[in-house]
């Protein structure tokens, strides 16, 4: 496997850093809203239940 | 049959929770794979080492064309059935879209100075990518200022058939007008005229692409579920508390 790219090295180095930085920005950014947007759903649930569990108890 | 069973989004959620990670760990080994083909494939005997560039740009061209295609079906769906998961389904897909096009536009320009000697050329293939491009961002700005859902469906998934109409105009461009741009030499009648030792490379990232694209899809579709029963929640709650 040779990785001197000579004098293309710009075009083919630039070419793969600008679609590494792209595809893992996009895959960072849509499990981190993923992630995010699952613990924001479930702390409303617990709060949902905690208030129903109080009204039973009252 | 069975796309109606899984159009319930919790079923979806539920169904396709424990494939994910399958599909990520596939892309992942498919990238890998693939990226040790790109660099031990040999050079060009005209290009040089900027055929390389091929494997990463061509893929990217497909998926951008690829994930329109998926967004224009689903946008059809939700329109005709006015389910929400055929909304999500294309409202997750634009995002992922946009970049594969970004990718095929910036790849594209990488490759083209040091082989056309320019960076761009309002030629018929570019300019027709281009307007993907803008179809994409325009479809995502506006489901982004719409607040009603239902009326931010329609309105996208009426933006996004009008969109379809572009996909024969790129793949045909080659064809119907004098560009710049190189015909098709994978798929066209008579098979492949590029060279086995760089087909494979080829197809190999075409397919890690494909997975990532999927895997992308799918998380995207869950986190718009997961978003829709949020606000539903959070509307019931403010409700109760605004009608007690």
């Amino acid at each position: 496997m040779d990785l001197n790219m000579g004098k293309y090295a710009f075009f083919v180095w630039g070419s793969y850093g600008v679609t590494a930085l792209a595809l893992l920005s996009l895959t960072v950014l849509s499990v981190r809203a993923h992630r995010e947007r699952a613990r924001k759903l479930r702390a409303l649930q617990e709060t949902l239940a905690a208030e129903k569990a109080q009204k039973v108890d009252a | 049959m069975i796309i109606s069973w899984l159009a319930n989004p919790e079923r979806f959620s539920k169904v396709f929770a424990p494939v994910r990670p399958w599909v990520a760990g596939l892309s992942l080994v498919l990238f890998v794979w693939g990226l040790y083909l790109c660099f031990v494939s040999p050079e060009d005997y005209q290009q040089g080492d900027t055929v390389r560039i091929m494997y990463i740009h061509v893929p990217a061209a497909w998926m951008a064309l690829f994930t329109y295609l998926v967004m224009g079906v689903a946008s059809f769906f939700g329109l005709i059935f006015r389910h929400a998961l055929a909304d999500a389904a294309a409202k997750a897909a634009a995002p992922i879209g946009a970049v594969f096009t970004a990718l095929a536009l910036i790849t594209g320009s990488l490759w083209g100075k040091p082989m056309w000697g320019t960076w761009w050329e309002w030629d018929g293939r570019m300019t027709s990518v281009l307007v993907l491009f803008l179809f994409y961002i325009g479809y995502i700005a506006l489901h982004a200022s719409i607040e009603d859902e239902q009326r931010a469906a329609r309105s996208t998934a009426i933006l996004a058939l009008i969109g379809l109409i572009n996909l024969p105009i790129i793949k045909f461009s080659v064809d119907w007008w004098n560009t710049l741009h190189q015909g098709a030499s994978v798929f066209r009648p008579g098979g492949p005229t590029v060279a086995p030792a760089m087909l494979w490379p080829l197809l190999m990232m075409a397919l890690a692409y494909k997975a990532l694209f999927v895997w992308l899809w799918l998380i995207r579709i869950d986190t718009e579920i997961l978003s829709r029963k949020y606000n539903g929640l959070r509307a019931r709650l403010g409700f109760r508390e605004g009608g007690a």
